[in-house]
């Protein structure tokens, strides 16, 4: 049962997902933290951080993690199966008549429709792990950390997975003293 | 003009490097399997890559592993999809399991929690800027009035009415099909009205 749930919520989060893997992830969260509870927001978070510090596809690292987590390597299997096969079987099958109607104002207009609604759900995933990093840290250790990751993932250019080795170096060494 | 035919080793090699090699999801790793594909290994020409990657587009769900998948069974056929896929999202999964295994066996350390604190806010900001991306995606492809309107309806449904997500997205694919040619449609029909009354 706990198989077919796994296969269930990320072929549901990924199927869903229109715009690549990034577009699943608050589909994934909805799967993952509201719906079957596998995870807290704040494991949630982890997942995400480590899964940006990693290279490779971001919908799979999660499923990955959190397949093994709910249910060993078998977890694992299901859920990057459900993750990776239906679109990919999809694209294989589906090429010639895809090339058809890729130009189709039906396609494009389906592509189109989907990213308000996944934009949104961003946004309230934002704020959800914006009161995440606020509960356990504060108000002023977020908000300056954001700050200066935001400068330097934009201004400054910096590649995500060193603005995030760097956020891990900092928290260790300066936010250590504070945890109990 | 099929391009040459590649070997598993090949497949294999080109798979696991853009797999560890692609920092930053999709975008990122696109031009280095392009690089493989049709650089260095000629499996295709540029424009078949180009069409590929047109259509993986209009279907849902990740799209690196779609094009590895692709391009395995293009090669060698279904085993073929299967290697590409595997070696592509196999070393940086189980690097993800290892990892945040390691974490969260460490978890009681005050530094490992204070490492794991201090990005929480990293994680809001990157997620604040795909917000910004998929915002502004709607923007343009769908325009600033519908774009806004139909990210305030979306709203009022995920988050005033708690409708389940998946609910929501279907609804919009569903409306998706027929948006286009009704704007198309209203448009050339006030265009109409204009040309007769002038």
């Amino acid at each position: 049962m706990t198989l077919w749930d796994l296969f269930w919520g990320f072929f549901v989060a990924n199927v869903l997902g229109y715009g690549g893997g990034p577009a699943s992830i608050p589909l994934m969260q909805e799967e993952i933290v509201n719906h079957y509870g596998w995870l807290t927001n704040e494991q949630f978070a982890d997942v995400l951080a480590v899964g940006n510090a990693l290279p490779g596809p971001i919908a799979t690292k999660i499923a990955a993690f959190v397949g093994y987590q709910v249910d060993g390597w078998a977890g694992f299997a299901a859920a990057i199966l459900a993750t990776v096969v239906p679109s990919a079987v999809a694209l294989i099958v589906l090429l010639r008549i895809l090339n058809h109607y890729r130009q189709s104002n039906v396609v494009r207009g389906m592509t189109l429709m989907v990213q308000p609604v996944i934009a949104v759900m961003m946004l309230l995933l934002t704020w959800e792990m914006g009161k995440v990093s606020i509960g356990s840290i504060g108000i002023w250790q977020s908000v300056g950390i954001a700050g200066v990751s935001l400068w330097a993932l934009t201004k400054g250019k910096m590649h995500p997975a060193l603005v995030i080795v760097a956020a891990f170096v900092y928290g260790g060494l300066v936010l250590s003293s504070s945890m109990a | 003009m099929a391009g040459r035919q590649g070997s598993y080793q090949e497949l294999l090699l080109a798979m696991v490097r853009t797999g560890i090699l692609g920092y930053g999801g999709g975008p990122s790793v696109i031009p280095l399997i392009r690089y493989e594909a049709v650089t260095r290994y000629s499996w295709m020409e540029d424009d078949e890559f180009g069409e590929i990657l047109a259509l993986g587009n209009a279907l849902p769900g990740p799209i690196a592993p779609k094009m590895a998948a692709y391009l395995g069974y293009h090669q060698k056929g279904v085993p073929g999809a299967i290697t590409a896929v595997l070696a592509h999202i196999m070393p940086t999964s189980v690097a993800m399991v290892a990892l945040l295994g390691l974490l969260y066996a460490l978890r009681h350390s005050p530094v490992v929690a204070g490492m794991i604190a201090a990005v929480r806010p990293v994680i809001a900001v990157m997620l604040g800027q795909m917000t910004y991306e998929f915002a502004e995606r709607a923007w343009k492809g769908l325009g600033k009035v519908f774009g806004i309107a139909f990210g305030i309806l979306a709203f009022l449904l995920l988050s005033v009415l708690n409708i389940h997500p998946g609910i929501v997205v279907a609804v919009f694919l569903a409306y998706g099909t027929v948006h286009l040619s009704a704007v198309v449609k209203r448009n050339s029909s006030h265009a109409d009205k204009k040309g007769a009354s002038s």
